[in-house]
């Protein structure tokens, strides 16, 4: 299924990536370089998310209006998908040395569910884990490739970990609230983004290559695509998830 | 010339003497220690799938992770060899994992550590660290009344309710809905049996699970709570001395016999009634039924506390047990689904139904009559031919029935219920019932009657457990003796309870012989699961 459509230059998808990137993934900035960009398209009738029973938790259950869901299969109005990580899985040369990192990654515990649900990180990079909730929350993150971690916040704080190995994805999740699920990916290049609220993705400054790309989601699975690029070039790839 | 010497001395040494390498660790040597003795549960890859590991809840460890939940090293770090040796010579209570210290040498223990370190790849990843935490020594007063109270207070704020209840005994709101690493249903610990704690009883060990948490489970760690400063590390220590203060601070010796005293004037019919503080408690052993099909190796009652006064006329008997969920309990019907699945490659016949909210229960079991020898009715709910006397209780419809069991799958109600009155009271039932000594069908009831031996037996089920029918938890049988307030009782009850323990002391004797001769499986797991 492996389908990258058609591969073409877009001279106008700076704006998308520049949307995609905007928020919690905060990457190492890259001069220069190739872009990746598209959307991720989502066919078919979307299983509707299940609604999360809070009663448990009266300050998390205020923080809504309607009933909080569950954040599995998150259609956008325009018929995308968000919630798809998307990075180059090979393809980059030996030599290559990935950035150092600029910042934290915040991964924020608020009402109950966690933000973002899906994003990516460095090997090596601090992830901030933040408890804006102030209520017992655990973070376990349930790597295979990484050692795992299982931390209580009972209050509001925020605890700092990193991940050593490259893994797609870890799993985080909190036990006392069995619905809150989070997925992150560690890799050792900046190359990724997460398909956001409009379904784009985008990837930027690759050096010259022919890279293998992955477009992940926690349901639907995985897709590769192909796609080669020279100079400061931007080629466009989307990508089509099914439902099941 | 000297150096020569010691160096060829070493060497001849070393080659007459292999177990010199002691000290040293030989995954050669483990690995066959391993196939011999391990990997019947935690499989020949190592990845806790051996061909026992089904009957077991909690499963076997997977060593391909290197995921361990007792250790004295941060979250998520490798354990040390001392962590992985801990559970190798003591074993982890709770679990069918048994002590191997007496049954493997030094140098075979030490040798199949190094070969399960093999199983991952992290152990040889030098870039870990494995490093134990430094723990502080436990500040004094734990027992005292203000630092209970401390306790108390950091278990309410730091949430640990969530899982393990209001009251400890693992039936907290979360608690339905845990799963372990490998998405197996997992139970938060009751907190009023320390005995069970796989890390070990005490309040250091409490406190060392706290600081470690117990990787692949939900139990996390809390060791940022000090680093930030949210907590105090003595603080810590309160909270740690406030659980072991829930449970006895002794683990309950099963004594044979249940004395009953016997009082002037009204009995204490009420589960609550303030009389029952001042007896004397008995504590009973159950295991999972495991002889008759479908069997059931996930008993969620471990065990049972009794309690029994009588008057001349009438005798009250209360049991009281831990169960996490007042059943039937629709909040718990996914983990029993879990449950009934992880259980169901049993070779149960017919397999385990869907879950379906069944009620908690309780048996308690006599024979007919009191017999005058050692000669008891089969002890599992009797036969045919030999039908034992019981009261049944369910918690729905909330009621108790008499009855004779001829096995266990035929029950005859008999007129002569017993009263009964119950309550659930955060994850712990106590019933008590009531009953004449003297029935009319002294054909079918027992007759209850002082300065004997009666014997008697207990079953439990807990249906939020998908326990059912031949799923449940047994105990073998024990005596119920009602004591007589005349002098004679003073030297007859001391030597009825002398020849009960004499012919006690022959079974758990003939017992043990035969045990052993099962060999290494079938003796591991009768430790806990079929020791019937």
């Amino acid at each position: 299924m492996g389908k990258l459509g058609s591969v073409a230059a877009v001279a106008g998808g700076i704006g998308l990536v520049a949307l995609a990137l905007a928020g919690w993934t905060r990457q190492p900035a890259v001069q220069g370089g190739a872009s990746v960009t598209g959307k991720v398209k989502f066919t078919g009738k979307a299983p509707a998310n299940p609604v999360i029973d809070m009663t448990e938790e009266p300050k998390c259950k205020a923080k809504y209006t309607a009933p909080a869901r569950e954040q599995i299969v998150e259609v956008n109005p325009n018929g995308t998908l968000a919630d798809v990580f998307v990075y180059v899985k090979s393809g980059l040369p030996a030599s290559y040395k990935a950035p150092a990192p600029t910042g934290p990654v915040t991964l924020d515990q608020d009402g109950c569910r966690y933000h973002p649900h899906v994003f990516g990180i460095l090997v090596g990079q601090t992830l901030a884990i933040k408890n804006s909730d102030g209520i017992l929350h655990n973070i376990k993150a349930k790597g295979t490739k990484n050692r795992p971690f299982n931390i209580s916040q009972p209050t509001t704080m925020t605890s700092e970990r990193t991940f050593t190995a490259s893994e797609v994805m870890v799993p985080l999740e909190c036990n006392v609230h069995g619905w809150m699920h989070a997925w992150v990916g560690v890799l050792p290049h900046p190359f990724f983004g997460v398909s956001g609220t409009d379904g784009s993705y985008a990837i930027r400054g690759l050096p010259p290559g022919t890279y293998t790309i992955e477009a992940w989601h926690e349901k639907y699975g995985t897709q590769t695509a192909t796609v080669t690029v020279t100079g400061s070039e931007t080629k466009t790839g989307d990508f089509s998830f099914a439902a099941k | 010339m000297k150096a020569d010497r010691t160096a060829l001395l070493a060497a001849v040494l070393l080659s007459v003497y292999p177990a010199i390498r002691l000290s040293a660790q030989d995954t050669t040597a483990g690995k066959n220690v391993y196939v011999k003795w391990c990997a019947g549960c935690h499989g020949e890859t190592g990845a806790g799938d051996g061909p026992a590991a089904s009957t077991m809840l909690p499963r076997p460890r997977n060593f391909t992770g290197a995921v361990y939940k007792v250790r004295t090293t941060a979250s998520g770090q490798l354990p040390t060899d001392a962590d992985l040796m801990r559970a190798i010579d003591d074993g982890l209570p709770g679990s069918a994992m048994p002590a191997w210290k007496g049954r493997l040498s030094d140098g075979e223990r030490r040798d199949v550590m190094a070969y399960l370190k093999t199983f991952s790849s992290f152990f040889a990843d030098t870039s870990q660290h494995i490093a134990a935490l430094t723990f502080s020594k436990e500040p004094g007063g734990g027992a005292g009344a203000a630092a209970l109270k401390e306790g108390r207070l950091f278990y309410d704020s730091i949430g640990c309710r969530k899982c393990h209840g209001d009251q400890g005994h693992g039936d907290g709101p979360s608690a339905p809905t845990l799963k372990d690493d490998a998405g197996f249903p997992i139970y938060a610990a009751d907190l009023h049996q320390s005995w069970r704690f796989r890390g070990g009883p005490t309040a250091a060990d409490i406190y060392r699970r706290l600081r470690t948490g117990l990787d692949g489970t939900p139990m996390p760690s809390f060791s940022d709570l000090i680093d930030q400063k949210f907590l105090t590390d003595e603080q810590l220590w309160r909270l740690a001395q406030y659980v072991r203060s829930l449970s006895p601070a002794e683990t309950p010796e099963v004594r044979d016999v249940i004395h009953a005293a016997q009082i002037a004037g009204a009995l204490p019919a009420a589960p609550d009634d303030s009389a029952w503080a001042r007896l004397d408690r008995y504590w009973f052993p159950l295991v999972g039924q495991v002889i008759r099909k479908p069997r059931w190796f996930a008993p969620a009652v471990s065990g049972v506390w009794v309690q029994a006064v009588h008057n001349g006329r009438e005798l009250a008997l209360r049991v009281s047990w831990d169960d996490r969920s007042q059943s039937p309990d629709t909040a718990w019907l996914a983990f029993e689904r879990r449950v009934l699945e992880t259980m169901a490659s049993d070779d149960s016949s017919p397999p385990p139904s869907a879950a379906e909210p069944w009620p908690d229960q309780l048996a308690v079991q006599f024979p007919r009559h009191i017999p005058d020898g050692m000669e008891r009715p089969y002890f599992l709910m009797g036969a045919a031919t030999d039908p034992v006397y019981q009261w049944r209780w369910t918690s729905q419809p909330r009621r108790a029935v008499a009855g004779l069991a001829r096995g266990i799958d035929q029950f005859d109600a008999l007129p002569s219920a017993p009263a009964a009155q119950a309550v659930y009271d955060h994850g712990e039932w106590r019933v008590v019932f009531t009953r004449a000594l003297a029935t009319p069908d002294t054909a079918n009831d027992v007759q209850l009657a002082t300065g004997r031996a009666i014997p008697v037996a207990f079953f439990a089920w807990d249906g939020s457990d998908g326990e059912h029918g031949s799923r449940m938890a047994v105990s073998t049988w024990y005596f119920l003796a009602l004591d007589r307030p005349t002098p004679a009782s003073v030297v007859v009850s001391p030597l009825i309870a002398m020849v009960v323990t004499l012919g006690l002391g022959m079974l758990v004797i003939v017992r043990a012989q035969r045990r052993g001769g099962q060999g290494g499986q079938g003796g591991r797991g009768a430790g806990r699961r079929s020791g019937v």
